[in-house]
């Protein structure tokens, strides 16, 4: 437990509870940025660079720059709600802290619990070169990787039909044909 | 064993009017010549009949009888069957020979009447039954002829049953006897418990045959009775209801109100008779100390009724006393005598007294229905026939010397006269004698004698009150003062048809006592079976000319009082006084309410009965109908519990039970309400659950 | 404290924090927000996994990871792209007031 590890620990979490309790949606949106770095900073922390990067260009670079579109598009940015929380929220609250506590239980009384435990993190960093993780992906976790592929295009396309405005019925009352308009 | 076939068709006897009886009542009541052809035939093949049967008696007075079998009851048989023997082929003859004159005589009288057809229906079963008690072997079949005899009785007397009195009547005569029969009932029950069979003669184990007999006279039983005498009354009982002696004699008088014919069939030849057939029938049961009691009720009958006659002013009602007193006679000649003597008498009595009753019958449809003897007078000079018959019967009935009656009233007397145990009903009978005659006579002069009675226009029973016809010329000679008429209005001489049965009756009263004379007791001895022969030596015993002499004296000197108070002067007017009322009105006036014998009745035992009718009447609406009303009410109130139950318990946990079920459903769409974030919810809270779960188990 | 139950805490933290938001909040894409640090949380969970569990010379955790980031963003985009749709034909993103599927 080191004095970086917490500190990324403290703003990542922080970040989150930022994100799930402003008013303003885009405070949101921004706040949910700063937990997506610092979980990256964490992972770089821990020894796995690649990973971090990936969250970087992924979470970072992507989701919450869509998360921002998507705000904006909803119009949901404009003006502060009057109620940001929903009915029976408390619930929820409570919930959530239950599902803490069962989970820091479950931490706490296991084996991995005990200030003793020995695994491998006797200081050693695990080398994880590029030069390994691109052979594990080609050799060990090639399917995977080939469904995954699939996976993001069909997203892809399904994303955009998803988003494709609707045109308005014409004078008879028959839906419109949907096209797909390119450029 | 191969019979002679009169004895195996002897059924035919009673069958046959039965049959006519039958069909009778199915035609309709246009149809009068058919029925009255069915009924007067049927009886004419049933005379011939029983004739064929009196001659094989003659020919050979052994005792046929003919058992047969007819319903099983478990493995024991009821047995019935026919008889035929002296007593019964006399019977069988008077019955139908009598009965076939009364429907002769009945073609006339009820010629005028609506339901002729009915009438000949209900005489014809009358005659069926009659018969078929005659020959009965059996008590049962007896006791079963003898309620239909009863029935038929009930109908005749009640024929004209728009008349509330002879409904009336009719009912008295039916409860009366009724009560009789109960004894009778009792009776046989009792022979049929002591001795095992209720058939009289069965070839030596016949209930009053030998056997029997002798078992239960030695038998004693009640008050030191032998159980033979004890039946012997019950059975007696029966005998008094039906014939009419003292204290059951209370319907025969009211009996006058049906029909003449019936009233000379049934009332004077043979349904009363029956009872004396029937002590006569089981006369080897009733023991010395039974017939003691059976003469002394005799004999106060005999003496009673004949008081009474003395009194009476409507004609039929003198002649019902009358046959209540010679019924009682014919009970004091069996208890003193013996079978012979009391049959005697019954053989003579029924012609005269049927020949009386037909004479009376005519007389009153001559007088256009009028039945008041005070308002009659000088009709011998317009029914020339009807009178000589009538004065045949009426000295045969006193017992005028050489007449039928004579004969047999005289061997009654005779009998009780040399009756060991008293001279009592000697006396009783002698006085009865007296008083017979004198009231005939009493009769005769104010019927056929004397002027025709007058009476004021506006009072007359019989004319309408128009018209007035001087009274004509008679001995004395009579003015009749201004304003008065005849009392009837030409009486006339009755059709052929009616006269001629008279006559043939006329010739046996005068006639048949012949066969029983002390000179030739041919009917004694042929009853008992033996042979006779014509000797005058019979009238050489001692005692019984002296008796014949003193029963001559008697007779004439009831003549002579008859005379002496009716005869001497006229009775002019129809509200002339009597003369014995003149001379003592106390007695006659009791007498002429019948001693108010009807009167205790109503008083004692009509009240009763009307009592316990009324607690029976308020036993069955209260109690009764008290406890089915009140399991009827606790049924409704059940029943309204239980709506009740039904309507809010069932009904009620069944639609809140719904309603729950409802409020159920309701609750459980709340998780349903489409917002996802609630079912997030839900999913979250399910998942700490089963961590808690798994971890729970993994650490047990 | 050892160090992976330091990260696991810190990832249960992150995962509850993630799972309020998605259970309290009324837009719907912060509810998507909640669950992608839902996701993020378990993915920390396998790097710690990775780092101090045994054979870590597999890269398992670390592939694990990888794939599970462009999984992540595959149902980001799907996910917005429902959002998108879901206001433009409800009006309105408030996830309690889409209540079509009553009942």
């Amino acid at each position: 437990m080191t004095a970086a590890f917490l500190i990324l620990a403290v703003l990542t979490v922080a970040g989150g509870v930022a994100a799930m309790t402003l008013r303003r949606l885009v405070h949101c949106a921004l706040a949910l940025t700063v937990a997506f770095a610092g979980l990256a900073a964490l992972y770089v922390n821990l020894g796995a660079e690649f990973a971090g990067l990936a969250q970087l260009l992924v979470y970072v670079g992507a989701i919450a720059i869509l998360i921002v579109f998507v705000v904006l598009l909803t119009r949901g940015g404009e003006s502060a709600p009057i109620e940001i929380f929903s009915p029976a929220a408390l619930a929820g609250v409570a919930i959530a802290l239950a599902v803490f506590g069962v989970l820091a239980w479950a931490v706490k009384t296991s084996s991995v619990g005990h200030s003793s435990w020995t695994g491998a993190a006797a200081g050693a960093a695990p080398q994880a070169s590029m030069r390994a993780i691109g052979l594990a992906l080609m050799q060990l976790y090639v399917v995977p990787l080939e469904v995954i592929a699939l996976m993001l295009t069909a997203a892809m396309i399904g994303a955009v039909i998803l988003a494709l405005r609707e045109r308005p019925l014409d004078k008879a009352g028959t839906p419109p044909v949907t096209e797909l308009r390119v450029g | 064993m191969s019979q002679l076939w009169i004895v195996r068709y002897l059924w035919l006897i009673p069958v046959l009017p039965m049959l006519a009886a039958g069909i009778g009542a199915l035609l309709k009541r246009t149809q009068r010549r058919v029925s009255a052809a069915l009924a007067i035939g049927a009886m004419s093949v049933s005379l011939v009949l029983a004739i064929f049967a009196f001659v094989r008696m003659l020919i050979d007075p052994t005792r046929q009888v003919v058992n047969f079998r007819w319903m099983q009851f478990g493995d024991q048989w009821v047995t019935l069957g026919w008889l035929l023997d002296p007593l019964a082929a006399v019977m069988l003859v008077m019955v139908t020979f009598v009965g076939l004159l009364i429907f002769i005589y009945s073609l006339g009288y009820m010629a005028h009447d609506d339901n002729f057809t009915r009438f000949f229906c209900f005489l014809s079963l009358f005659a069926g039954a009659m018969l078929g008690v005659v020959i009965a072997n059996s008590l049962l079949l007896l006791f079963m002829c003898w309620e239909v005899v009863g029935l038929t009785s009930y109908l005749l007397i009640g024929f004209w049953f728009h008349r509330p009195a002879a409904a009336a009547a009719a009912k008295k005569a039916f409860i009366t006897t009724r009560v009789g029969d109960l004894g009778l009932l009792i009776g046989m029950v009792w022979l049929y418990a002591q001795s095992g069979t209720l058939l009289f003669y069965d070839h030596g184990v016949g209930c009053i045959e030998q056997s029997a007999s002798a078992g239960m006279a030695a038998h004693v039983v009640v008050a030191g009775m032998a159980v033979s005498t004890v039946i012997g009354l019950l059975i007696f009982c029966g005998a008094a209801g039906k014939s009419g002696q003292v204290p059951l004699h209370v319907w025969l008088p009211d009996a006058m109100e049906g029909p003449t014919p019936v009233s000379a069939l049934i009332h004077a030849a043979t349904m009363v008779a029956a009872g004396v057939y029937l002590v006569a029938r089981v006369y080897p049961l009733m023991s010395a100390h039974a017939l003691e009691v059976v003469a002394w009720i005799g004999a106060i009958t005999a003496l009673f009724a004949a008081c009474v006659a003395v009194a009476q002013n409507d004609i039929k009602r003198i002649l019902a006393y009358s046959t209540v007193s010679q019924l009682g006679y014919m009970m004091l000649g069996l208890g003193v005598g013996g079978v012979a003597v009391g049959m005697f008498h019954l053989i003579t009595h029924a012609f005269f007294k049927a020949l009386l009753f037909l004479g009376a019958g005519s007389v009153i449809h001559g007088c256009t229905e009028e039945q008041d003897i005070r308002n009659m007078g000088g009709l011998r000079r317009f029914m020339p026939v009807t009178f000589a018959a009538y004065a045949c019967g009426m000295l045969a009935l006193c017992g005028f010397p050489l007449f039928a009656g004579f004969w047999s009233k005289d061997a009654i007397l005779d009998a009780a006269h040399g009756w060991g145990v008293s001279r009592g009903p000697f006396y009783l009978g002698a006085i009865g004698a007296l008083l017979t005659a004198f009231y005939m006579t009493r009769q005769m002069y104010y019927v056929f004698f004397g002027p025709q009675r007058v009476t004021e226009a506006s009072v007359s029973a019989g004319a309408a009150g128009s018209h007035a016809i001087p009274a004509p010329q008679l001995e004395p000679v009579v003015s009749p003062r201004p304003g008065e008429m005849c009392a009837i209005e030409d009486p006339h001489e009755s059709p052929a048809v009616m006269t001629r049965p008279l006559v043939i009756l006329a010739a046996f009263a005068v006639f048949l006592g012949f066969v029983g004379t002390p000179a030739w007791p041919w009917f004694q001895n042929f009853l008992a079976g033996k042979a006779v022969r014509f000797g005058w030596d019979g009238f050489r015993e001692p005692g019984v000319l002296t008796l014949m002499l003193v029963s001559s004296i008697i007779v004439f000197a009831g003549l002579g009082l008859g005379w002496w108070f009716y005869g001497r002067k006229s009775i002019l007017r129809v509200t002339d006084p009597d003369a014995l009322e003149q001379l003592q009105p106390g007695i006659f006036h009791a007498l002429a309410n019948r001693l108010y014998v009807d009167e205790i009745y109503d008083a004692t035992v009509i009240r009763l009965t009307r009592f316990c009718a009324a607690l029976a009447a308020w036993l069955d609406r209260w109690i009764f109908g008290g406890a089915v009303n009140l399991i009827s009410w606790l049924v409704t109130g059940l029943g309204w519990l239980d709506a009740g139950v039904d309507k809010y318990v069932v009904n009620g946990g069944f639609d809140e039970g719904c309603r729950d079920v409802g409020r159920g459903g309701r609750l459980f769409s709340r998780l349903e309400d489409g917002r996802v974030q609630n079912y997030l919810r839900v999913i979250g809270g399910a998942l700490v659950v089963l961590a808690l779960l798994l971890l729970w188990g993994h650490r047990g | 404290m050892n160090p992976l139950a330091g990260c696991l805490l810190v990832s249960a933290l992150l995962f509850s924090v993630g799972l309020s938001g998605a259970l309290t909040r009324r837009s719907a894409i912060l509810v998507l927000a909640g669950i992608e640090l839902m996701l993020n949380a378990a993915n920390l969970n396998f790097i710690a996994f990775w780092r101090y569990g045994p054979h870590p010379e597999l890269l398992t955790g670390l592939i694990f990871v990888i794939f599970s980031i462009a999984v992540a963003a595959a149902e980001a985009a799907v996910g917005l792209a429902l959002i998108l749709a879901i206001y433009r034909h409800a009006r309105t993103s408030d996830v309690s007031e889409i209540t079509e599927m009553k009942g």
